[in-house]
């Protein structure tokens, strides 16, 4: 294996022309902590974001910060919060889920990851993705050339929108050099309410419930009963201003009074109850295991769970419903028929983030295109990469 | 007389206008099928009302089906399709070209479900944006971007536009709020993109389709975002000796942790103007005013504002004014909204839309003014001041060709000038026409040619709004 690191954009743009000479596909690379997210690619060549590394802007006044593509989300997260402040989208880590099942666990999460798998958290329900917090990039493409989009400020219409095109492209559209994020102040103040013993249909019901009350959740989730974990479990979380989530709580607790009565976690179980919701830890604790995140239609997450029940071993929700976490068994598609027919009727997405190289070889790992945009999926691809370079087949076969 | 130039139009397609013309009365009824001089005169120029171009024909299809066989036609046909909405686009992105169709949503005007238990609405493209908000309003939920022209545009055009508005600072702009699109092709396809559900399960097609400008496909359907309102709003009123005060106090409102859903700056002459048309009870003593609005229930707007003004108290506010009632609320955003119909009544104008680092305020402002006086004009300005989008209003005599051209010129200093301090040239307007010259200022080749091969992807032979964006010169294909 073949590793590439430059030590800045000029090295990169010149190691993508020296591939694209000798068409030379290569896998893009950060911290490595994702790379069992996707088809498998195959080339002996690696590009790695590691050597470019560092915030290069931070102006806390105008909410933004700005990092080379290697820099661990680690270190931008706790620059920001010297500053009390936050990526929103609480940023998913998948190093669990796959050290569960011996993956690679020596890396870390780089910002550039984050920004190639648009993966976020519980807050993304009220917060917005990854996605929405991504205000401009750099990259490299396959021709070599140094391409920008967007820029430091959080109104920006000028031009396409490259960066939500890069922005869960799974490294298929370049190598990711610098990011800007639009940040957040941390809430001053978290609650977490939780109710026991709902089953799934009433537990998104009262999810739905509280979102559409003026009380703004940034948080809600529904664990089903499970033999290793008690009862059913339904949450809410509020943040906000001390004195604002004392005056929510209890006219939430009165909203859904037909649940029962909710009981007040403590800060720190709370914070690891949402990081493990968040990341699908417990759900991928047994390697046995494949784990699929769904997204749908928050009330229609339940009924997507009983279509699929015969091939579901564990599942949970977030976002409301609209997040379902899905264990199966490694047999035949590992339930992909299964539940890409359950969401057929609803509509929504389905994405196999944790299999064997063999599965994935074999499933569609990302949700299937229709025709025409799988023709215009592989012409944008080829008008980042026309030699197809950048991880290739990563997202979906022959793209 | 005009600085921006269009395309030359195709001799052979003019010549083809009677057949064209019968080949679409095929595919459309007659009251949807513009063809007289006089109906097309209508259509003619849009918020950019410096330019005009008489279009070919206008078509008004009532359905997905009808603008997909029309688009159908006119691909195979060869002849370029200028999309429209409400035609309120200041920076002429729908204004049509001699040899092109201007194919318009304002047919598709139903709102074709409401779900408030899923949190969206699905609506035809030529919905009014505020018609969403009228439509959920009854059960407490609300459309969230809110662009001034929110009266009269459409979804299909803030979609094209990616449009803002005064409350993105908390609810984001149209990107953030738009869940899925049926999407007609260049060529006639019909996609859907996206859906009730949170993300893409592939590329994020969706997200570069907003704000695209009409140049990748027409949307016929959107599906979008409703949320439910807080239970209380309240704007407040700062007046300020200088723009530093109220830049100061900005940045420190930011810096404290509050992030209020607006904040607008408006500068004395957009004061007196706003003042004059609206009777909001603005301060006419001040060289500054902030309008900051809080929302949440009585108790938390009434915290989160005794932060707010002891912050401003330390910048030395001179005056504040708050609401005292939904009367007093609604009079201060009309004030605000209706900046650029109010300057009207007094000149002609440009509405500039570049955006800043807020850091760099009272800088940028100073050389505004320097700008505009520079060339013998005023401007005034307003402003989403949380986010730097800048409003610069300059104001000029469009019967004066000399004075136009000057105001075109000050109106390009100041682009550049926005981009110059780490900004962009357009922060919720588009690009248009009327940037589309200056867009070698803030991108690289590389950059646009980027960009351009991406709209190839979704039109390859440059035939949806082909005028508008990129330079007319170095234009490639995929």
């Amino acid at each position: 294996m073949l590793i590439l690191s430059p030590a800045n954009e000029a090295e990169a743009a010149a190691m993508v022309l020296d591939a694209r000479a000798a068409r030379r596909p290569m896998q893009i690379q950060g911290g490595g902590t994702r790379a069992g997210l996707g088809r498998p690619v195959e080339p002996d060549t690696i590009l790695s974001s590691l050597g470019l590394t560092g915030i290069t802007l931070h102006e806390p006044a105008e909410l933004v910060i700005r990092a080379r593509a290697g820099t661990p989300v680690r270190e931008v997260e706790a620059t920001l919060a010297a500053h009390g402040q936050m990526l929103p989208f609480e940023p998913m880590d998948h190093r669990a889920l796959y050290a569960a099942i011996g993956g690679r666990t020596a890396g870390e999460p780089t910002v550039g990851g984050l920004v190639a798998v648009n993966a976020s958290g519980p807050r993304r329900l009220a917060a917005g993705a990854v996605r929405d917090y991504l205000i401009g990039v750099r990259l490299v493409n396959g021709r070599g050339e140094v391409v920008k989009s967007g820029g430091r400020v959080m109104k920006n219409v000028t031009g396409l929108d490259l960066v939500k095109l890069e922005c869960g492209a799974h490294g298929t559209l370049g190598l990711l050099t610098e990011l800007t994020f639009k940040v957040l102040p941390k809430p001053e103040a978290t609650a977490t309410l939780v109710w026991s013993g709902l089953e799934d249909a009433p537990a998104v019901d009262a999810l739905t419930r509280a979102i559409g009350s003026p009380f703004e959740m940034s948080g809600a989730a529904h664990i089903p009963a499970g033999a290793d974990r008690g009862a059913a479990r339904t949450l809410v979380r509020l943040e906000g201003f001390e004195a604002s989530i004392e005056s929510r709580i209890p006219r939430i607790a009165d909203l859904l009074s037909d649940c029962g009565v909710p009981e007040r976690l403590d800060a720190e179980a709370a914070q690891q109850l949402w990081a493990d919701i968040g990341d699908g830890r417990s759900l991928g604790a047994d390697p046995d295991r494949m784990v699929w995140r769904l997204s749908v239609a928050p009330t229609r997450g339940p009924e997507v769970v009983s279509r699929a029940r015969p091939i579901i071993l564990d599942h949970m929700y977030d976002w409301g419903g609209g997040l379902i976490w899905i264990a199966t068994a490694a047999d035949g598609d590992a339930g992909a028929a299964a539940i890409r027919a359950a969401l057929a009727p609803c509509g929504g997405h389905a994405t196999l983030v944790r299999a064997p190289y063999a599965l994935r070889k074999v499933v569609e790992v990302f949700e299937p295109l229709a025709p025409a945009l799988r023709s215009v999926t592989a012409d944008i691809k080829a008008s980042f990469d026309p030699e197809g370079l950048f991880n290739p087949g990563r997202m979906y076969e022959g793209i | 007389m005009t600085a921006i130039a269009f395309p030359t139009p195709d001799p052979a397609v003019l010549a083809r206008r009677p057949e064209i013309l019968t080949g679409l009365a095929a595919l459309v009824p007659p009251e949807c099928l513009i063809e007289s001089e006089d109906e097309r005169r209508a259509f003619e120029t849009d918020g950019l009302t410096a330019y005009r171009q008489l279009p070919l024909a206008v078509v008004l299809p009532r359905t997905t089906e009808e603008v997909s066989a029309v688009m159908r036609y006119l691909h195979a046909e060869g002849i370029k399709v200028v999309p429209r909405g409400a035609g309120t686009s200041l920076c002429g992105g729908a204004i049509p070209q001699l040899d092109a169709v201007v194919l318009g949503t304002s047919k598709m005007n139903r709102i074709l479900d409401i779900d408030f238990a899923n949190r969206t609405a699905r609506v035809e493209a030529g919905v009014t944006n505020l018609a969403i908000t009228g439509a959920v309003s009854y059960e407490g939920f609300f459309y969230a971007p809110d662009p001034s022209s929110q009266l009269a545009c459409t979804i299909a055009g803030n979609i094209a536009m990616n449009s803002g508005g005064a409350h993105c600072l908390k609810y984001g702009v149209t990107t953030n709020n738009v869940l899925g699109v049926r999407m007609v092709l260049a060529d006639g396809r019909v996609v859907d993109i996206g859906g009730q559900h949170l993300d893409s399960g592939g590329l994020d097609l969706l997200g570069v389709v907003v704000g695209s400008e009409g140049q990748l496909g027409i949307v016929t359907e959107a599906t979008v975002r409703i949320l439910r309102a807080a239970e209380g709003a309240q704007p407040v009123l700062f007046g300020f000796a200088s723009a530093e005060g109220a830049g100061a106090t900005v940045a420190a409102i930011i810096g404290a942790g509050i992030i209020p859903v607006a904040m607008e700056y408006m500068d004395k002459l957009a004061i007196e103007i706003c003042e004059a048309f609206a009777h909001a009870g603005y301060p006419l003593d001040v060289e500054a005013m902030l309008i900051i609005e809080v929302e949440g229930s009585t108790d938390e707007m009434a915290a989160q504002l005794g932060r707010i003004i002891a912050i401003a108290r330390q910048h030395g506010v001179k005056t504040i004014k708050e609401s005292r009632s939904a009367t007093e609320t609604a009079a201060i955003w009309k004030g605000r909204k209706s900046a650029f119909g109010a300057t009207g009544r007094i000149a002609d104008y440009i509405c500039m839309d570049g955006t800043i680092p807020t850091g760099r305020l009272p800088e940028v402002l100073r050389r505004i003014r320097e700008i505009t006086e520079h060339h013998g004009l005023r401007a005034a300005n307003v402003f989403h001041a949380g986010d730097g989008n800048l409003h610069p209003l300059i104001l000029y005599n469009i019967n004066d060709p000399v004075e136009q051209e000057k105001a075109e010129e000050a109106g390009n200093d100041i682009l550049k000038l926005c981009v110059e301090v780490g900004g962009c040239l357009t922060g919720e307007h588009g690009v248009g026409i009327e940037k589309r010259d200056l867009m070698t200022c803030q991108f690289d080749s590389a950059d646009l040619e980027q960009q351009m091969r991406v709209r190839a992807a979704f039109d390859k032979a440059w035939m949806l709004n082909p005028a508008k964006v990129f330079p007319l010169e170095g234009r490639v294909a995929a």
